[in-house]
Formats: C-alpha cells, sequence, structure tokens
C-alpha cells in the first residue's frame, strides 16, 4: 500500500459490499458440488457455494434480507471448511464471502440476536434452550468478554451430549483436570538451540489434549529447538470468527500477537489447523487497516508453521528410530490442507516412523462434519458427513487414524464409536513423539 | 396455478423434506451454469425419490397447467434449466442409484441423477469405463448430460453420450411410464426412441432409468503436446493425423490468447508467442500399437513444424495436461461474464474456423479465448466482457450471431455439445429451416401438447397463444 493513499481500503468483514468483487468472480459452473460435504447429504443447491453466493447476491441487490430467517439458516448451514475454494476454478474465496455475511449479521443485529437465530432452528423448545448454553459455550459464541483465558469452555464437554439430548451415544473427551499451559513452563530452554520457537497450543491442546501439546513439544526438544509457551496466549478467535464476531477475534488476536512477540521467538509452531490458519491468513486480513497490528500479522504470518511442515522444511528433523507397531491412515484436517496447504508432510512424517504401515484412505481430504456449533444446529448433517468419513476410515483396515487437528480428533473420536469403528484418533504428532520415547527402550 | 393446497399434494407425494418453498431456495434455482441468461424463479422445487412419484407429479401439474423444469446437476450452458415461466423445477439428484454394472453384458442401468463420475468409479472396478467425459464429470448427472446429449475430450475416438445409451425409461406428459431398448447391441424392436430422448433437454418426457453401454478401459497412453508458430501448421497436424489413421483419444487445441492466459495464470512453461497448441494423446490395450501410434503422431507433428514434448510419466502426461484443464479457468479469471460457445465446423475447416473467430473478435474489440476438441471440429470461442458494461455485453451479442453464422457457413452446426436451451434457440432456423422447426413442433406437440416440460427451450414456438390454439385443435 503507497504510503500517500489516504483512502482506507475496504475490508470485506467491516463492509458487506466489499465482497461484490469477489461475488462477481464466480461464474456458477458448479464445481463446488463435487466437493462440498453438506450438498453431498442433502443435495440442495443451497447447500453449496454456489448457491450461497447466488443468495449473497440477492442480498446485496436487495430482493432478499440479510436478517431474513431463511439467509441465516442457510449461512450456517456451511462447515466453512473451504473445500469448495479447492476445486474453484476461478478462485473465489468462499471463506471471505461467507464469514462478510456473518460479520454484517452480527453488525446488524448483534450477537445476541444472531445467537438465538441460530439455534432456533432446534426447534423442540427445550432443546432450544439448552442448545443456546451449551452450544454457545461449545462454539464460543458465548462468551462476549475476553477473560483470562480467552474463550474457555466451562462445562465438561462428556456432559454435552446426553443434557442436549442430540444423541445418545455422543463421545467427547473430557476436560482435562490441568490444561496444557499450566502443566508447562513459559520456555523450555534448550542448550545451543537450533532454533528458537513459540508453541501456540490453541484452546482444543490446552483443554482436552494437554498431552498432545506435550507430545508437540517434546518432539521439539528431540529436535533440540527451544520452546516458548506464554501463558497470556488466548484462542486463537476462529471459532467466534466463524460466527461473525469480529470484534472479539480483534481482540484476541491483538493479545495473541503481543504475547508472541514478548517471546522473541524465531518461529511460531502450531499443531491445528484453525490456529495455524488464523496466524497465516486471518490476522493479516482483519488488521490489515490497522496501523500497529497490521505489521505484527504480516510479521507472524510469515514465520507460522505447522509443526509438521516445520520439522521435515524448516530444520530437517531428525529421522525416529523407536518402533511403533500400527497400522495408520491420516485424515486430512480441512483448515490444515486448504488454508495451510499442509497434506504431504503429516504424511512423510508417519511413513518415517519405523514400524508404521500406512494405508492411503479414500477421500482423506474430505470434511469430517466438525466445525463452530455446526454438530449441534445440523447434527443430523453433521452425523452423516461423519459417517462416510467413518467409513473410509474403516476401509483401509487400519488401527490407528491419525490427523492434524484437535477439532478433527474429537469429531472422529465420537462418530467412530458411533459407526462401529475401533481405531485409535491421535495426532500425528504423538505418533512421531511415541517413536522418539521408544527409542530408549530398544 | 400454483397454490398451498398443490404444494401440500406435492408433499404428500414426495414428502415434506422434498418439497422446497422457501425463498432462499427459490433464488438458488433459478440460475444455471449459462452466463448473460435471464434468471428464473420458480415456485417450488420438487425433489423426487422413485420414477412413481414423477409420475405422480407429473399427473398433478398436467391436471393444474403447471410447467415442470427437469434438473440434474444444472451445469449446462444454454440456460437449459432455468424455469422462464415459473412452475415446478423437478431435481433429480435424490435419484442417484447405481441399479446395477453388468460386466458380462458391458451395460450398466443407472438412475438419471447419478453422477457420471459415480459410475466410471463403480464400473472401474470389473475395469471398465463409461467413456463420455464433459468437463464436469464430477458434478454433472447421468439424466442431465444423457438430455444434452453430452460429449467432451475423447469425443473423436469414443463418440459422444448418444453412443452409449442403449435404452431408457421415461415418463411421458400423460403420465405413463415407457421403457425401450436393454442390454442387446442390436435392437430394431419399434421406433429408435432412445435416440430421440437423448438431447431432447427436457421438453419430451423425464427420463427416470438409463441402460448404457461400457467399455473396457485403454491400458496404455501416451500424451504429447505439441506448440505451433502458426494456425494452419497445428490444422495441417490434425489432418495428417487423421490422414495416417490414428484416431486418437484426446486431439485438443488451444489459441494464442488462450496460452498466454494460461500461461500467466497456471505458469505452466508454454511458449507464450505460440499461436497453436495441440494436446494429444493415443490410447489402447496393447502396449506396442500404442507406441506405434505415438511415433506416427511424432512424424505428424514434426513434419508440420511443430515443437514437441512427450510425457515418459504419470506425472509428466499430468503436467502436459495442466495447460488444457487450466484454459476454462484462465479465461474465466479475466471478466466477470464468460460467455462459452461451442459451434462446431468440419474438421478440415478447424484452421479456417480459428482465423474466422480471430477476426471476429477483433472486429467488435472483444477479448476472446479458443480451445476446444480440434479433433472433431468442436471448438469453445470463449469471450471475456464486463456484464455491467451494456456498449461491450452488446458487441459480445453481435460477435456471437457471427460466430454462429460462421460455423454454418463450413458446414458446421450452431450447438457440438452444449445444447440449444434458451440461449440459442433463436438461430435454431438459420441450420434447419422452416421445415426442420416445423418437424420439431409437431414432434413436441404430439409428445407434450400443453407444453408442460421445460417451456421455453430448445422449440422456438411464434408466441405463446398462437401455440396453445394450435394445439388445442
Ligand atoms: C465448466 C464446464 C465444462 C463443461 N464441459 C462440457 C463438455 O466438455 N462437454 C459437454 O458436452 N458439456 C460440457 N458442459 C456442459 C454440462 O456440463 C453438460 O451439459 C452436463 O452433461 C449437464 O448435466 P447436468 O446434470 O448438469 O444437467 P442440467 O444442467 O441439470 O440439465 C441439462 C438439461 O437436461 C434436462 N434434464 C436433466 N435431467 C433430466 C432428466 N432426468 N430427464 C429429462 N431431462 C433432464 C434439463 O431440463 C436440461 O435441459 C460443461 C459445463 C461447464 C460448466
Ligand atoms: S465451505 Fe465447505 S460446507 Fe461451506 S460451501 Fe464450501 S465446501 Fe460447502
Ligand atoms: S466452483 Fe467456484 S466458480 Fe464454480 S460455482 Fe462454485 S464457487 Fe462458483
Amino acid at each position: 500500500m503507497p504510503a500517500e493513499s489516504v483512502a482506507r481500503p475496504q475490508l470485506a468483514y467491516d463492509e458487506l459490499q466489499a465482497i461484490q468483487k469477489e461475488l462477481d468472480k464466480c461464474m456458477h459452473c458448479g464445481g463446488c458440488m463435487a466437493v462440498c460435504p453438506v450438498y453431498a447429504t442433502n443435495k440442495t443447491e443451497a447447500d453449496v457455494a454456489r448457491g450461497k453466493i447466488a443468495v449473497a447476491g440477492a442480498v446485496l441487490e436487495g430482493s432478499l434480507k440479510l436478517d431474513d430467517p431463511e439467509v441465516v439458516d442457510m449461512l450456517f448451514n456451511c462447515l466453512v471448511c473451504k473445500s469448495c475454494m479447492q476445486s474453484c476454478p476461478t478462485k473465489v474465496d468462499f471463506g471471505r464471502i461467507m464469514l462478510a455475511l456473518r460479520a454484517a449479521i452480527v453488525r446488524e443485529k448483534g450477537l445476541p440476536w444472531l445467537k438465538k437465530a441460530i439455534f432456533s432452528t432446534l426447534k423442540h423448545p427445550e432443546l432450544f434452550d439448552r442448545g443456546m448454553k451449551l452450544g454457545a459455550a461449545l462454539s464460543g459464541i458465548a462468551f462476549r468478554k475476553v477473560g483470562e483465558n480467552g474463550i474457555a469452555p466451562r462445562s465438561p464437554f462428556a456432559f454435552v451430549g446426553k443434557a442436549v439430548d442430540f444423541d445418545e451415544n455422543r463421545w467427547l473427551p473430557a476436560l482435562a483436570p490441568v490444561p496444557l499451559r499450566d502443566r508447562q513452563p513459559e520456555l523450555v530452554k534448550i542448550e545451543k538451540p537450533v532454533a528458537r520457537a513459540a508453541f501456540f497450543t490453541g484452546c482444543s491442546m490446552n483443554y482436552f489434549y494437554p498431552e498432545t501439546g506435550e507430545d508437540l513439544i517434546q518432539v521439539l526438544k528431540e529436535n533440540r529447538v527451544e520452546v516458548a509457551i506464554p501463558k497470556k496466549q488466548a484462542c486463537c478467535g476462529i471459532p467466534v470468527f466463524v460466527h461473525g464476531d469480529l470484534e472479539t477475534i480483534r481482540e484476541l488476536g491483538r493479545r495473541n500477537l503481543d504475547a508472541m512477540e514478548a517471546t522473541g521467538a524465531e518461529y511460531l509452531i502450531t499443531g491445528c489447523g484453525s490456529c495455524g490458519g488464523a496466524w497465516q491468513h486471518e490476522y493479516k486480513e482483519i488488521f490489515a487497516t490497522d496501523p500497529e497490528y497490521a505489521k505484527k500479522a504480516e510479521y507472524w504470518a510469515a514465520r507460522t508453521y505447522d509443526i509438521s511442515a516445520f520439522l521435515l522444511d524448516v530444520i530437517h528433523y531428525r529421522k525416529p528410530t523407536g518402533k511403533v507397531e500400527a497400522v495408520v491412515t491420516y485424515h486430512d484436517s480441512c483448515h490444515l490442507k486448504k488454508t495451510m496447504k499442509v497434506s504431504r508432510e503429516p504424511r512423510e512424517i508417519l511413513k518415517d516412523v519405523p514400524g508404521v504401515t500406512y494405508k492411503e484412505m479414500a477421500n482423506a481430504d474430505a470434511c469430517c462434519g466438525s466445525g463452530g456449533s455446526y454438530v449441534l444446529t445440523h447434527f443430523g448433517t453433521a452425523t452423516d458427513i461423519a459417517e462416510r468419513k467413518v467409513n473410509s476410515v474403516k476401509d483401509t483396515g487400519a488401527d490407528t487414524v491419525a490427523t492434524g487437528c484437535p477439532a478433527c480428533m474429537m469429531q472422529i473420536f465420537d462418530n467412530l464409536h458411533r459407526f462401529g469403528g475401533e481405531q485409535k484418533v491421535r495426532h500425528y504428532i504423538s505418533i512421531l513423539a511415541e517413536s522418539y520415547r521408544n527409542e530408549q527402550s530398544s | 396455478m400454483i397454490d398451498s393446497a398443490l404444494i401440500q399434494k406435492l408433499r404428500e407425494i414426495v414428502g415434506t423434506g422434498n418439497v422446497l418453498t422457501s425463498k432462499v431456495n427459490l433464488v438458488t434455482y433459478g440460475y444455471d451454469a449459462t452466463a448473460d441468461v435471464p434468471q428464473g424463479r420458480p415456485d417450488v422445487i420438487v425433489m423426487p425419490t422413485t420414477a412413481e412419484q414423477v409420475q405422480q407429479v407429473v399427473n398433478l401439474a398436467r391436471r393444474n397447467g403447471v410447467a415442470i423444469y427437469s434438473r440434474g446437476a444444472g451445469t449446462n450452458l444454454s440456460g437449459g434449466t432455468i424455469p422462464v415461466e415459473k412452475g415446478i423445477v423437478l431435481s433429480l439428484q435424490k435419484m442417484n442409484k447405481i441399479v446395477e454394472v453388468d460386466a458380462e453384458n458391458l451395460t450398466a442401468v443407472v438412475q438419471p441423477g447419478v453422477i457420471i463420475q459415480e459410475l466410471n468409479n463403480a464400473a472401474a472396478k470389473h475395469g471398465l469405463m463409461y467413456p463420455p467425459d464433459p468437463g464436469t464429470v464430477t458434478t454433472a448427472t447421468m439424466g442431465g448430460s444423457v438430455a444434452e446429449n453430452s460429449g467432451g475430450l475423447r469425443g473423436l475416438k469414443y463418440g459422444v453420450t448418444k453412443h452409449y445409451v442403449m435404452g431408457m425409461e421415461v415418463v411421458l406428459a400423460n403420465g405413463d411410464r415407457v421403457r425401450f431398448g436393454g442390454k442387446t447391441v442390436k435392437n430394431v424392436t419399434a421406433y429408435d426412441f432412445s435416440n430421440l430422448f437423448v438431447g431432447s433437454e427436457g421438453t419430451l418426457g423425464i427420463i427416470v432409468e438409463i441402460t448404457c453401454k461400457l467399455l473396457p478401459a485403454p491400458k496404455y497412453r501416451r500424451a504429447m503436446l505439441a506448440t505451433y508458430k502458426s494456425v494452419s501448421d497445428a490444422g495441417n497436424t490434425v489432418s495428417a493425423i487423421i490422414k495416417a489413421q490414428v484416431i486418437p483419444a484426446t486431439l485438443e487445441i488451444l489459441d494464442n490468447m488462450t496460452i498466454r492466459t494460461v500461461e500467466d495464470f497456471a505458469h505452466v512453461g508454454l511458449p507464450v508467442e505460440a499461436e497453436a497448441l495441440l494436446l494429444i494423446e493415443v490410447d489402447g490395450m496393447a502396449e506396442e500399437v500404442v507406441a506405434r501410434e505415438a511415433e506416427a503422431v511424432v512424424r505428424c507433428v514434426n513434419e508440420n513444424h511443430g515443437n514437441l514434448r512427450v510425457a515418459n510419466s504419470d506425472a509428466e502426461r499430468d503436467a502436459l495436461w495442466a495447460a488444457r484443464r487450466a484454459a476454462l479457468p484462465a479465461l474465466a479469471s479475466l471478466n466477470n461474464t464468460v460467455v462459452l460457445e461451442d459451434a462446431t465446423v468440419p474438421r478440415s475447416h478447424i484452421t479456417d474456423m480459428l482465423l474466422e473467430l480471430r477476426a471476429i473478435a477483433t472486429k467488435y474489440k472483444l477479448t476472446m479465448g479458443t480451445f476446444g476438441h480440434a479433433g472433431d471440429g468442436n471448438l469453445h470461442p470463449t469471450i471475456l466482457a464486463d456484464k455491467n458494461n451494456k456498449d461491450e455485453m452488446d458487441r459480445v451479442h453481435h460477435a456471437v450471431d457471427e460466430i454462429f453464422a460462421a460455423a454454418l457457413r463450413f458446414g458446421g452446426t450452431l450447438s457440438g455439445e452444449h445444447g440449444i436451451g434458451i440461449a440459442k434457440m433463436k438461430y435454431l432456423g438459420n441450420e434447419i429451416g422452416e421445415t426442420g422447426l416445423d418437424l420439431m413442433r409437431t414432434l413436441k406437440n404430439a409428445l407434450d401438447p400443453a407444453h408442460m416440460f421445460n417451456p421455453g427451450k430448445l422449440v422456438p414456438f411464434p408466441k405463446k397463444e398462437e401455440a396453445e390454439v394450435s394445439h388445442a385443435r
């Protein structure tokens, strides 16, 4: 941006008209139908990017209203998995369109209105009430203020399914008694480190899968990387952003950028596609016109790596020699593959582990059906999507399904049980960590 | 007229969840993949799951004088699914079962909503394939592609959809369900109804089941890419290859504008000064035959001053194909409106047509790239324009008129594979004449006297009132 330009660029998230150009890019070819998980289940045009873009067009031109319950319902019948962007010939940035529309609703009607609108799709009055409370807690939209830990789920997840009565069989990991960041020092020191990294844990790893986070730290240690884990870091903000809450993600983003800056690290490491995506893309976009934070966001975007890409491409990691006997298949988390463009690296790592037999599943990059409040508001569709994933997993004959995103771990874990899969669900980094650990014993 | 009582009856027929009436749904069934055509808004979308339901919907619509627009995936490029006169959009996507793949008879039986690629996946398990491959194989339905008689990249060697349809079950306007054709290679019983309904664009009846032919999938293939300093060298190569009695599975051409845009967009290493590019792929069951055919192609390319690249691995093949795959996306990225035509000429006039297209683009000061299936004379002149610029859109319309006139002058046709729909209806008489139009109307009036099926498409009627009078007789 040249210094003399006075007009602040319009941000699509702040001004809806700014998405018109993005809408115009869509040539209505329907290519997105081939990959959209929601469409695969329901088979209607309003499920898929092409239809949603047409509706957005109708909203901009005034023939439909943004706060029409039907429009709101359609907007939230989307996992923002970005699969459609992969197969789009004209590279329509559908993620931006969707989030700009959601942000516009919040701007016009406010968050409480939106929350009510989303959960009013749960027709059962009792469900509505509980869905409002628990669903909102789950997806972060209940939290308007950023507390010490940003967005922290309060109720043990394991309780959610039954209480909300969606399904007797809902299996979720329990909330860890001590979260990851409280278990670890703020700096894991290494003598003569090869690199100095900051670890952005994300909420799911912090609260549900602290062991995975510890595995990640262990792997960095094994590779002589010094790790900072600042306690001041908060939720990445994606869970609120997908519900249109621009203000909160900006608050969270500032706080995170400051926390990471204070570490003085050279790299930022994530083990979750959504968090890493926020650092690589969303922060840059939401702060594009911010005089102070635009630079910081740019700076860290260029230094953010998923742990697998960091190991393979930046520090050329030490190949493990400890045996892990397992038949492993890998699920591409949407945001890891489609936002962070990481898909080759975790597979290479898995194949490097002695004892691992790797089996590729069909449609490994098809969404697992997790995504914000989606699983609560559109339980049937989400479960149908997950069933396809479970079937792909089962067809491989693997005993372990690895992935690179805690939210996918949760969703797959829950649905394996529902659809009779017996596989273990692990973050790929845990398999590598186990291999390193087994080196001593062999 | 559609009122709430009728909606209620529709719900009783197909189930509440399969009747869509919300404003959002009405907007999303008002378009297809065609640019620069008016959109419509249906009254209701109905998604039947059985042939019986289709019959009941047809009976109900007929009694109430309501139009029915059959719809597959809505990827056609001639406005064929747009609900121009209100009424029912009948989405067949939930009738998506592959009834059987019969490896012994080399046939498959499918419901209309099956995606072409899904049939291919099922056939591949038996080492078989369903050859018609429009650019939309992963989204388009069997019903839609049969109703459009779709072509694709392998047309030269393997033919188009009509060569693979052996039989059908169709729901007629009177509500009857008829079956014809079947699994036998030979069948001369009755009229050849399959060929009547192939390419009928939803105007004669609703296809509820298709029996189609499968082929053993070729085991070997060789891909090559040649670039040329002149269009006529490329055109001569095409003729030379055919004269050498080699029928490539793929023989695609890209013009200079397309080459430059693709290179800009995808950086695949094309020489931007090349006037034309050919992508050639030979395939077959015997390695030796394929190798011999590839050699013949190499000779033809060299003799005609082409600069050749040959793929020696799957990865290299992908790299060569990347240029062709990027053609439409790259062009489309240039502006907000993509007018994609498919005027087709006899193979021997490919060079003439390419030069004519360039002259038309220059005359109307338009951005136009041309690519397409050189082997079968089927070109895709693609105009990129700004829909908000009225002057430019007017020039687009004039240019399109001239493109069609040129195709007919060279002994070609208005549409090689995209169909007539609403987009090309006004030109139809130029090709088939008044007697041809009369025959179209006679057939339409005989099978669908109330013009219930896909009104306003394919068959031009002078005026609606007149048509009503003529079939009321
Ligand atoms: C990017 C792109 C590339 C393309 N490439 C090619 C190509 O290479 N070759 C080619 O030939 N086409 C191509 N097309 C055009 C299009 O994909 C094909 O025509 C496709 O076969 C249409 O299938 P559909 O399921 O989308 O049908 P729709 O668009 O839904 O319908 C097409 C027509 O069939 C009728 N119809 C649908 N189902 C039935 C039924 N069950 N019974 C009776 N009538 C029915 C509809 O009324 C309509 O008239 C391309 C389109 C795009 C956008
Ligand atoms: S983001 Fe995912 S769910 Fe939403 S339209 Fe695209 S593919 Fe479908
Ligand atoms: S694939 Fe892209 S251009 Fe095609 S309809 Fe979907 S969003 Fe539009």
